[in-house]
């Protein structure tokens, strides 16, 4: 029979198997979130799409219409698709995740369990809502008789890459979020800002070439790029590698980040939220 | 040795209250910035103030003038240490804020320990709320494999159970309807439902059987039973001592965050309601209370710790003569409950108990009925005469009502929860028979109300 010891600052020791025995509570809780999100109203699945839609018109007529922005041969409206996919996701799973720890109360104060499920489980939730949109674009795309090539396979690799983009300031935030409530009012604020700091309405090629490093400081900048690449026969131009690096330094560092923080504030859940 | 399944050693939880913004525990960022950036201009005004003020003739009102930001370390839990065996029924009891709640949500990981060791052996499943999860827009059926997987239980052995889980709730029509559509009952009956059928070599239970309706806690405890008698090791905390006596065979009393007594569950027991309330016998001064003060109360006292509700509850009082004599006087006792409603007010004057003038008087009151319910109460003594009050001793004394039930059978919460006293009633049915001649009731009108007449007087 196995042992269990409980001391302070003992939880470290066995957490990745715990995370791991811990598993079908992880699975059950995202299929809980998914299934309330899609039953409590009925224009759920609209409201995911509406909302994608809705932005893409208005950026197509701002950015493609009025300021011409080069498109470099794509249609406008799907090449500020493309880029709307992942923003809305991480824009969506950052609010989502933010707000998880605090909409679980009740169940972090009377069971114990790795605290990570749930963040994490909410991201997943998100993806959901990302691949109701792909649809979308998918159907776009028939419109403008737009085919994807080969590339088109990379696709998932670039999603993981923005599921762990969203999950570590997501971590760093519903961390503090339990003990500083208004750190909530953040998240809008990062989801307005950088909507128009990232390179959704446009392409990224319209950014000065001494800037472009500097700019991929934003870690939406390589997914976004990335996603256009893997969508549009390699995108805009050519694929700007030193700057799709930064962003994976970036992602790393704020998930190392967001991790730590929320692995040294976790055991004290329970007595503060 | 090897049949020690749970060893606590020296275990101590600290929280450290904030009496900044006492009732919610979190803060906001806000105020934290706030609170940093007003504390060097706090600190230059103390400074100036301490000053110009009297040369630190007041050391303590440094401390005491910022009290509201002042940071206190509470224990909740200090020192506690013991073992529990294989196949025990342990019943953790303990008044409000003894730290019950907090050992347990130690043992089920919910929170560290600030120090100590604990080992556990065996899977331990926590029961500290009944439906921890529910969501209610999901379905019973889907809130079953929910609540499961949130109580431990895998998949396979919820499906396995399912048809005895939803069997035992008695909600099979309702199984594909959303529970916010549930009854109250109904929620409760699933919820304990899915939460009876773990199967743990541990089990951690607190004060959950208070829910539903009395038919289901019996079988809730039924339920339990069966857990404890199976050779499971339970640890269960309650305040309903009927159900600990039952089902455990040893105790813990926690008292004040430490382990005040471990050992069998009579004793254990029996301990707890020896502690009950001696907080009012704090003597006052007694020429402070209201009242013309010629004669005032010099003690008064409950003749034992604690009253069954029916039983005939004594108290004992001494009065003196404090300067001249005021005539003949009568003494009124007023019984207030937790909440501050006066139950009934007992005036010498009806029962033909006077005091005449004398230098010292010793005297008892007592009473059987009304029953009164489980908890302490106040009493309120006064000396009376024709003209103004003698004296008012509000809070004479205490009286504490043991919280074992007058009556025969036992019951739930909520058939005892309405109501400010118990009364000694009976029901009786019998069949009504249509034919004319012998329709009949049977009625023995047995009023048991004798009136208990006593005088008391030196």
């Amino acid at each position: 029979m196995q042992e269990l010891v409980i001391e302070p600052g003992r939880t470290a020791k066995n957490y990745w198997s715990d995370l791991w025995r811990y598993r079908e509570l992880f699975y059950i809780l995202a299929w809980r979130d998914i299934s309330v999100r899609y039953k409590q109203t009925a224009i759920g699945v609209i409201w995911a799409v509406l909302r994608p839609f809705l932005a893409m018109v208005i950026f197509t007529v701002v950015f493609g219409r009025i300021a011409k922005m080069p498109s470099g041969g794509i249609p406008y409206p799907i090449l500020v698709f493309t880029a709307m996919l992942p923003w809305q996701f991480f824009s969506n799973a950052l609010l989502e995740t933010s707000q998880s720890l605090i909409a679980n109360t009740n169940l972090i104060s009377k069971i114990y369990f790795p605290r990570l499920i749930i963040p994490a489980g909410t991201v997943i939730t998100s993806l959901v809502d990302l691949s109701i949109s792909a649809v979308l674009l998918a159907v776009l795309m028939a419109c403008f008789r737009f085919m994807p090539d080969w590339r088109l396979i990379t696709l998932p690799l670039f999603s993981v890459l923005a599921f762990f983009a969203a999950l570590g300031p997501g971590l760093f935030l519903t961390a503090l979020n339990v003990k500083y409530r208004d750190f909530r009012y953040v998240v809008p604020f990062i989801a307005q800002f950088g909507l128009f700091i990232s390179p959704v309405g446009f392409s990224s090629d319209v950014i000065p070439e001494q800037w472009r490093l500097v700019y991929a400081l934003n870690p939406m900048v390589g997914i976004i790029d990335g996603f256009r690449w893997a969508i549009c026969r390699g995108g805009t131009g050519q694929f700007y590698l030193p700057g799709f690096l930064v962003s994976l330094i970036t992602i790393t560092v704020f998930l190392l980040i967001g991790f730590r923080y929320f692995r040294k504030t976790e055991k004290g859940f329970a007595d503060v939220i | 040795m090897s049949d020690i399944v749970i060893s606590v050693e020296n275990v101590g939880k600290r929280y450290t209250l904030s009496h900044k913004n006492n009732g919610e525990r979190y803060t906001t960022l806000r105020d934290v910035i706030a609170r940093q950036t007003a504390a060097p201009f706090k600190t230059i005004g103390k400074k100036i103030r301490g000053w110009s003020g009297s040369n630190g003739s007041h050391p303590q009102n440094s401390s005491s003038s910022h009290p509201k930001n002042s940071v206190e370390n509470f224990w909740a839990l200090k020192d506690v240490s013991f073992e529990v065996k294989q196949g025990d029924v342990i019943g953790v009891i303990g008044r409000n804020g003894a730290g019950k709640s907090t050992l347990l949500k130690l043992l089920s990981r919910i929170t560290e320990p600030t120090e100590g060791r604990i080992r556990i052996r065996g899977r331990v499943a926590s029961l500290l709320e009944v439906g921890t999860g529910f969501h209610p827009e999901l379905t019973g059926r889907e809130n079953v494999y929910l609540n499961g997987a949130i109580l431990g239980m895998s998949r396979a052995e919820i499906k396995a159970k399912f048809d005895e889980i939803v069997a035992f709730a008695e909600v099979e029509k309702f199984l594909d309807t959303p529970v916010k559509r549930y009854s109250s009952g109904m929620y409760v009956r699933l919820a304990f439902a899915v939460a009876a059928h773990l199967e743990p070599e541990i089990l951690i239970v607190d004060e959950v059987l208070a829910v539903g309706d009395a038919e289901f806690q019996k079988k809730c405890l039924g339920k339990m039973h069966d857990a404890a008698t199976g050779g499971r090791t339970v640890l269960f905390v309650s305040h309903n001592m009927q159900a600990v006596s039952v089902l455990c065979d040893r105790g813990l009393f926690l008292r004040g965050g430490c382990l005040a007594y471990a050992g069998s569950v009579q004793e254990t027991i029996d301990l707890y309601l020896s502690t009950f309330s001696k907080i009012m016998e704090s003597h006052e001064f007694p020429d402070r209370r209201p009242g013309s003060g010629e004669y005032r109360y010099v003690s008064a006292s409950p003749a034992r710790e604690y009253f069954g509700g029916a039983e005939e509850k004594t108290i004992n009082f001494e009065i003196q003569r404090r300067s001249r004599s005021v005539g003949r006087m009568w003494l009124s006792a007023h019984i207030v409950d937790s909440a501050g409603t006066v139950v009934m007010q007992c005036d010498s004057r009806l029962v033909g108990t006077w005091i005449e003038d004398c230098e010292r008087v010793a005297g008892q009151f007592r009473f059987t009925t009304p029953w009164l319910k489980p908890g302490g109460y106040r009493v309120d003594l006064n000396i009376c005469v024709a003209g103004p009050l003698v004296d008012s001793w509000e809070g004479a004394c205490s009286l504490t009502i043991s919280p074992v039930l007058p009556y025969l059978h036992s019951a739930s919460q909520d058939v005892t929860q309405h109501g400010l006293i118990f009364a000694d009633f009976a029901w009786e049915t019998g069949e009504l028979i249509t034919d004319s001649r012998s329709a009949a009731m049977q009625r023995n009108g047995e009023a048991s109300n004798e009136l208990h007449r006593q005088t008391s007087a030196a």
